[in-house]
């Protein structure tokens, strides 16, 4: 079972949700962070990192004693990462998607691939509760690749959750293609709907199950539940303002360990998950 | 010119809430153009209600796409495609597509096409605090950066053309493709900090890259009463990384319940102390060295 958290807009509760989650099943559990950019999910379930793997990505490396200079390797690549300046071959690395064109395209066999580094990923557990942080080096550019690294790393046999990054282009792609459903996170404003909407979208391109989480559900208006009703969007569990929850999170508190009531209701949104999921296997297969 | 671009790491800190308050106050003074870089998923059109004059698409990068009268099925794409986008059926998947072509290019029968692909619009606005450039990425699309580079394009443009002093610009959450596109060449930085362990994380890893990419950064700390020992701890730590501090901003509701009326903090309500606070944070911001960097000619004087 892969479960993808996820939200459109950033700061609604997407960690929350998914490291509350994650410490309520509290074992044959794995929590991804896939919020490259800022993954903050360690901040909130203390785990002890055990391990930790530099990701890089392929770049070319030419070299120049047998390069003729008839750039074709410049020619292929669509990302504008190599160019031909009369003796020399700049190599643009930072630009490089990595899709070897280049050494296949050259004729004289001097692109040799070594490798940019994307970031790290970093393996710890919580008690029974496994968890691989992925983090994006500072300066690079390029989230997917190390968000596919991440999940390619997940024990298939546990409960995958990933924390995904906010927004709607391609590393939340990244960290929802392939999940079993999306658990969207939002708060009831019109920020909030307007990304929920977004969100959605993403979702249905996808093809994916989904649910939703209405955090601080006591602010803003109720135009989100609205909408969730009128999609069909099943609520699975609202979170109050509680500025006894906010403070709890400013200090890297879980919920489920500071109001232990709480530990119920996230096993029953799981329990929500499981029973959609299935639901969707079983029209699947009657439909094949 | 100078371009002030808001940033925050960590997502849902107040980024827009507070840019559109700094809007409605930079109209008092100044006519200035406003920004949203936040392709992924803007918001500060929910604010700012513009009305659009211009409208234009966005052409990103181009996919493959295979003409199955054209192939022989030798699968020569499928085994040369580092993105595992081509199925065993031999045919593409946009979502994974990276859009490099080498499948367009090695294909024996060249029955790959390579269509460029629109990837979004974005649009020429006015509001009633100045002209917007805005714009909206499509849904699971790439070139997020490229997007944010052209708005951000388009913005200096006309902040020329109408001879403003100041781009206004909401940036994106993250530190990645997005975010690099949206503060390179900026004159300064605000970035709005959370007082929680993720807001103080996510800050420390965006101030990283302000530096990286040699633009000031200024230190805003919202709804900082919910954690006024984390709030002195960011501080303390921003300070130590030569990022201005502008000011605290508490959590008042009025921010949520402005927005519910789609109105800047300025329009809502009465004055407040909240109100008070975010205009000495942006007279902080306007008369800061980092606004007035040399170079930069106008009227105003720099360093007090």
């Amino acid at each position: 079972m892969i479960i993808s958290v996820a939200s459109g807009k950033g700061g609604t509760g997407k960690t929350t949700v998914a490291t509350n989650l994650a410490f309520a099943l509290g074992s044959r559990v794995e929590l991804l962070d896939c919020d490259v950019e800022e993954p903050n999910a360690h901040l909130f379930l203390h785990p002890v990192f055990e391990r930790s793997e530099r990701v890089k990505t392929p770049v070319p490396l030419v070299d120049e004693s047998k390069c003729t200079f008839c750039k074709k390797c410049s020619a292929i690549c669509r990302f504008n990462a190599l160019a031909v300046v009369g003796k020399r071959v700049l190599v643009f690395a930072e630009l490089c998607h990595g899709c070897g064109g280049c050494l296949l395209v050259c004729p004289e066999g001097a692109i040799s691939e070594t490798g940019r580094e994307l970031g790290s990923l970093n393996f710890g557990r919580r008690d029974a509760i496994g968890c691989i942080s992925g983090q994006l080096r500072v300066g690079e550019t390029m989230a997917p690749p190390l968000i596919k690294r991440v999940r390619a790393a997940a024990d298939p046999e546990q409960i995958t959750l990933i924390d995904a990054p906010p927004g709607t282009s391609c590393p939340v792609i990244a960290a929802m293609h392939g999940a079993d459903f999306v658990l969207l996170v939002t708060e009831p404003t019109p920020f909030g709907l307007h990304d929920l909407k977004l969100a959605m979208a993403a979702v249905k391109l996808l093809g994916i199950p989904a649910g939703l989480v209405v955090n601080r559900a006591d602010i803003g208006d109720d135009q989100v539940f609205a909408y969730a009703e009128r999609e069909g969007l099943p609520l699975l569990l609202t979170i109050p303002f509680d500025r006894k929850i906010a403070e709890a999170y400013s200090q890297g508190k879980l919920i489920v360990e500071e109001l232990p009531a709480w530990r119920e209701r996230f096993i029953d949104l799981y329990r929500a998950i499981e029973t959609i999921v299935q639901g969707s296997t079983a029209a699947v297969c009657a439909n094949s | 010119m100078r371009e002030l671009v808001i940033i925050s790491g960590k997502g849902g800190t107040g980024k827009t809430s507070l840019t559109a308050a700094f809007a409605a106050l930079a109209a008092e003074t100044s006519n200035s153009v406003l920004c949203d870089a936040d392709v992924d998923a803007a918001d500060l059109h929910l604010l700012m209600q513009p009305e659009v004059q211009r409208r234009t698409d966005f052409m990103g990068g181009s996919k493959a796409l295979i003409t199955p009268d054209l192939c022989t099925g030798c699968g020569t794409c499928r085994s040369l495609c580092r993105f595992d986008a081509i199925s065993e059926r031999l045919t593409v998947d946009p979502l994974r597509c990276e859009g490099c072509g080498v499948c367009v290019d090695f294909c024996p029968t060249a029955a790959i096409a390579f269509p460029v692909q629109r990837c979004g619009e974005w649009y020429l606005s006015e509001t009633r605090f100045g002209p917007m450039v805005h714009a909206r990425l499509g849904i699971a699309e790439e070139n997020s950066g490229k997007l944010v580079s052209l708005v951000r394009r388009q913005a200096r443009q006309l902040a020329e053309e109408r001879g403003s002093e100041l781009i206004l610009t909401d940036g994106p959450p993250g530190i990645g493709c997005p975010v690099i596109a949206a503060i390179g060449g900026a004159t300064a930085l605000v970035i709005v900090v959370e007082p929680t362990v993720s807001g103080r994380h996510d800050m420390e890893r965006v101030l990283d890259l302000a530096a990286h990419f040699r633009v000031p950064g200024m230190i805003c700390v919202n709804k900082f009463d919910l954690n006024l020992e984390m709030t002195e701890a960011i501080e303390q730590v921003a300070a130590k990384r030569n990022g201005t501090l502008l000011g605290r901003v508490p959590f008042d509701p009025i921010f949520t319940r402005s927005m519910v009326a789609g109105k800047t903090l300025f329009e809502y309500g009465e004055e407040t102390p909240t109100r008070q606070r975010v205009r000495e944070i942006w007279n902080r911001i306007t008369g800061s060295p980092a606004m007035h960097p040399p170079g930069i000619v106008d009227c105003k004087t720099t360093i007090q």
